[in-house]
């Protein structure tokens, strides 16, 4: 097991153009699984190819264990990658292919079966092995690529989007897998995803990235209830936070904690809100209205209620948000700011 | 993909090398035709002079020799003639037929496609023997009219094949549309699907004119007369005198003629490809 | 709208096909008008003939032996080729050239470079104290030696179309495959040869299987360089038709050679379609 650190690591493709990645520092703790999390584009997939050795940085470091590793090729970093198309060899059986880094790395020739069958059983594909990968549905493929990454038992793990090609109903299940056998294993893990909930749900912390740059590094706890700034605040959550500039801050608060009026107790800061739009989603309702008059006159906001039976369309209502649960960010570099005490009236 | 330092320099001498080698292997004969085009006779016959520098003034002669003592540009006109004749009877008789096979369904579609493109393999030295005769018979021997006839029993079976790529690729929605908007499916055909297959059109253009340029046992075969060659035969045959080569013009001969061939054919390359692979890459 | 095409094709291919088969079992003779029907004695004169035999031989060495020189080169250089660098679309032309230029011209070039007096080859022999002076062998003047430089010259033609389709298979794998290979700690070797080579299995296939056909239907490299010679020792099957068949008149003679071309021909179109049937199912 080994921890995975980058200094000022940073990936430029063409001269002169916005760099993919730019000057990421971030140090994985040992064991920890830690998930990379960002919208499209924002330059994911190419940091985890930089750690993987399949790109070369413009700048910066990588150091796996201690040990800047930027001169050496991925078979020498000691990792396993999971890749988002699984990257199976098509033309061989799943055991050549799980065998295949055991072959690679000319580990002898007796130990391959024992220690295929071994990764083999842990991931319950004992059957599989003598099947070609196209004869594989879509999580069977996942797992004999997940099989084939732990068979040489690697330092780190670097996942890809692994479950992005799963339909909705496996994805949860596959989800669910990989993190028991994360447990199980405890090798340091870094997991690509675009998806929020599976970065809340898997990552011990989360490494929220746009255009190339980090912008929080923390629990899902952490990067949920204490964004760091606008963008972090507004990509996770859906509904996002709801933000409202006033003159020289932004105040957010996340749709949950918008409640009507009677239902919050304490200190609370409260407005009248126009409903606008209903939508029942089974377990919750998801109201959206604007605010009647006071500061935030005019703004369209969200509000994330388990029940809103007592709410009608185009009826004014009064809301409120504990004051606790303002978050404040600074009007110009939309970071957050210390809390403080504002009237939204 | 990254490797070691070492191993990094190591590959790239060994791309480097691998290169050289290879365009030189390659590119060499053309090369020689190029040095040798405009080398003085007293120069290319001298065994003491090395090769390749010139020893004495680079020089004209074979070139002006080329076009006006022998009948070159003659052969030049005839391919030209030859092939755009050609290229309009395969694309008449490809087009349709690669359209409707495209769009014919089922298993007699695809078997009458892999019939014709089965015919591509027919080589020319199984069928001239029999071919002479025909010719003969029609009274064609010696004419530019026999190429003209033969000629399109290996260029449309290619062309339907790389055609029927393109048309595929059409949705069929875009035809039902304009037949819905008061179209025939002839009228579709022409006024839809042509227009935006032109650039496999202009494959189909340029393989077919290549071809032609390239075929060499017909004319040889069907053929006597200097004045009616095509260059592939004109070129190696009629720039001999008895046992006198005359070295320089036969090599400005065949670099005129490859030039612009290759140059079209770099240009389309990719399409030759996909018609040449058989769906053995997708 | 099929008709025309499938018409024309029927009538120039399947037509003199059948005819050819007709004349191989006859006594035809270019001036001849009575035709008789003579059995297998076509056939069976042929395979007495030495001439054939030695035909039929090299044949097959210069396919066999040019397709395993071509596969190993355009393997090779395709590997070259496939990462962009400056200058490679120049190269790509350069290296292109032998596959463009009409065959005939590319023979003649060779034929220069290889001539009994001016070769270049001996030049740089001689230069490098290699031979004495006039030492030099004659390249296509000795049996062996002539064999040789038209398996050369075959396969100098056949890399570069060889190159692209291999060119178009490497590009057709997912790039993860071979960086998947990477992570698991394979290197080059081990890449090319356990992942990528039997990964392009059918691509290949298809690059020799039509090099076949190029190689073993063709008549025009052999009848450039040496006209068959010397004393028949590079005669091929199509050469030996055309000879027999168009220049000695002996219609029946020449179109049983070229029937010997079938065989093989069926061959390897049922292997053809094999591939691309494979290729579709995968
Ligand atoms: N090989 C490349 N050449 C040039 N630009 C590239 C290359 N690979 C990625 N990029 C660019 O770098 C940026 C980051 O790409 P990257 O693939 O890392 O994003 P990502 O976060 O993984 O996105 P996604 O969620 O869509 O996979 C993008 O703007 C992309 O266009
Ligand atoms: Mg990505």
């Amino acid at each position: 097991m080994a921890v995975v650190e980058t200094r000022d690591l940073t990936k430029v493709f063409k001269e002169g153009g916005l760099g993919a990645v730019n000057s990421v520092n971030l140090e994985t703790r040992e064991g920890e699984f830690l998930v990379f999390l960002g919208p499209s584009g924002s330059g994911k997939t190419t940091l985890l190819r930089m750690i993987a050795g399949l790109e070369a940085p413009t700048s910066g470091d990588i150091l796996i264990g201690g040990r800047v590793v930027n001169d050496l090729s991925p078979r020498e970093r000691r990792i396993a990658m999971v890749f988002q198309s699984y990257a199976l060899y098509p033309h061989l059986s799943v055991y050549r292919n799980i065998a295949f880094p055991l072959q690679a790395q000319k580990v002898k020739k007796e130990l391959h079966k024992e220690k295929v069958e071994w990764a083999a059983a842990l991931l319950g594909i004992g059957a599989l092995l003598e099947r070609k990968p196209r004869e594989l549905s879509g999580g069977e493929r996942q797992r004999v690529a997940l099989a084939r990454a732990i068979v040489r038992e690697p330092a780190v793990f670097l996942l890809d989007e692994p479950l992005s090609n799963l339909d909705a109903k496996l994805r949860a299940s596959a989800r669910e897998e990989l993190e028991r056998f994360h447990r199980r294993v405890g090798t340091t893990t870094i997991y690509v995803t675009h998806d929020q909930v599976e970065a809340m749900a898997m990552g011990d912390r989360v490494l929220v990235l746009n255009k190339g740059v980090v912008h929080q590094l923390g629990t899902p706890a952490e990067v949920y209830d204490n964004p760091a700034d606008t963008f972090v605040a507004t990509f996770l959550g859906s509904p996002p936070m709801n933000l409202a500039e006033l003159a020289e801050l932004i105040v957010g608060f996340r749709p949950e904690h918008l409640r009507p009026s009677s239902s919050v107790t304490g200190d609370a800061v409260s407005f009248r809100l126009k409903v606008e739009n209903i939508e029942y989603l089974g377990a919750e309702w998801i109201v959206s209205g604007t605010v009647v008059g006071g500061r935030l006159g005019g703004k369209k906001v969200f509000s994330r209620l388990t029940s809103a039976q007592d709410l009608a369309l185009e009826g004014t209502y009064d809301f409120a948000v504990p004051q606790r649960q303002l978050k404040f960010f600074d009007r110009s570099t939309e970071k957050r700011i210390e809390p403080r005490a504002v009237s939204l009236q | 993909m990254q490797t070691s330092l070492s191993g990094r320099a190591f590959r790239r001498i060994g791309h480097v090398l691998v290169i050289t080698v290879f365009t030189v292997a390659l590119a060499f004969p053309f090369y020689w035709m190029l040095v040798t085009s405009f080398k003085q006779n007293v120069d290319l016959y001298t065994m003491a002079n090395n090769p390749f520098i010139f020893n004495a003034k680079p020089t004209l002669d074979h070139l002006t020799f080329l076009f006006t003592q022998t009948r070159f540009v003659r052969w030049l006109g005839n391919t030209t003639f030859v092939g755009v004749v050609v290229v309009s009877i395969t694309l008449v008789l490809a087009l349709p037929a690669a359209y409707s096979l495209a769009r014919l369904s089922g298993r007699w579609g695809e078997r009458v496609g892999i019939g014709i493109f089965l015919t591509y393999l027919v080589p020319p030295t199984l069928l001239f023997i029999p071919l002479s005769r025909v010719i003969a018979y029609l009274g064609l021997q010696d004419s530019l009219w026999a190429l003209i006839l033969v000629y399109p029993s290996f260029t449309v079976p290619f062309s339907i094949w790389l055609l029927m790529g393109f048309f595929k690729a059409i949705p069929r929605e875009l035809e039902d549309a304009a037949m819905v908007d008061g179209l025939t499916r002839f009228g579709a055909f022409v006024k839809m699907v042509i227009p935006i297959s032109t650039s496999g059109i202009l494959t189909v253009v340029i393989f077919t004119f290549t071809l032609v340029t390239q075929e060499f046992v017909y004319a040889l075969t069907f053929l006597s007369s200097e004045e009616n060659q095509m260059i592939g035969t004109g070129i190696p045959i009629f720039l001999v005198r008895g046992d006198v080569y005359y070295w320089g013009a036969l090599m400005a001969a065949c670099l005129i003629a490859t030039l612009p061939i290759a140059f079209l054919y770099n240009l389309f390359l990719d399409r030759f490809i996909a018609g040449f692979t058989v769906g053995a890459v997708k | 709208m099929l008709a025309p095409a499938v018409l024309y094709i029927l009538l120039l291919v399947a037509g003199p096909f059948l005819l050819a088969i007709f004349y191989a079992f006859s006594d035809a003779r270019i001036g001849n008008t009575q035709l008789h029907f003579v059995g297998l004695e076509n056939f069976r004169s042929i395979l007495q003939s030495p001439s054939f035999r030695i035909a039929v031989r090299n044949s097959f060495i210069f396919t066999i032996g040019s397709q395993i020189v071509v596969i190993i080169a355009s393997s090779i250089l395709a590997i070259a080729l496939e990462q962009p660098f400056r200058g490679r679309g120049m190269l790509r032309f350069l290296m292109l050239l032998p596959w463009v230029a009409p065959i005939a011209l590319g023979a003649i070039g060779w034929k220069w470079i290889l001539d009994s007096i001016y070769s270049v080859i001996s030049w740089v022999l001689v230069a490098l104290h290699l031979y004495k002076p006039f030492g030099a062998p004659m390249w296509l003047g000795e049996p062996h030696l002539a064999i040789a430089s038209v398996l050369l010259v075959h396969s100098w033609r056949l890399i570069p179309f060889s190159t692209v389709i291999l060119l178009a298979g490497r590009t057709a794998i997912p790039k993860d495959i071979p960086e998947a290979a990477a992570v698991d700690g394979a290197g080059f070797w081990r890449t090319e040869f356990l992942i990528l080579l039997p990964m392009m299995m059918p691509i290949i296939s298809v690059a020799v299987l039509f090099g076949i056909i190029f190689t073993f239907t063709d008549m025009t490299v052999v009848y450039i360089l040496t006209a068959g010679g010397p004393f028949d020792s590079t005669q091929v099957l199509p050469s030996l038709a055309f000879t027999l068949g168009i220049q000695g008149s002996d219609l029946a003679a020449g179109a049983a050679i070229s029937l010997t071309l079938v065989p093989l021909l069926v061959i390897i179109a049922y292997l053809m379609l094999r591939v691309a049937h494979r290729a579709e199912v995968t």
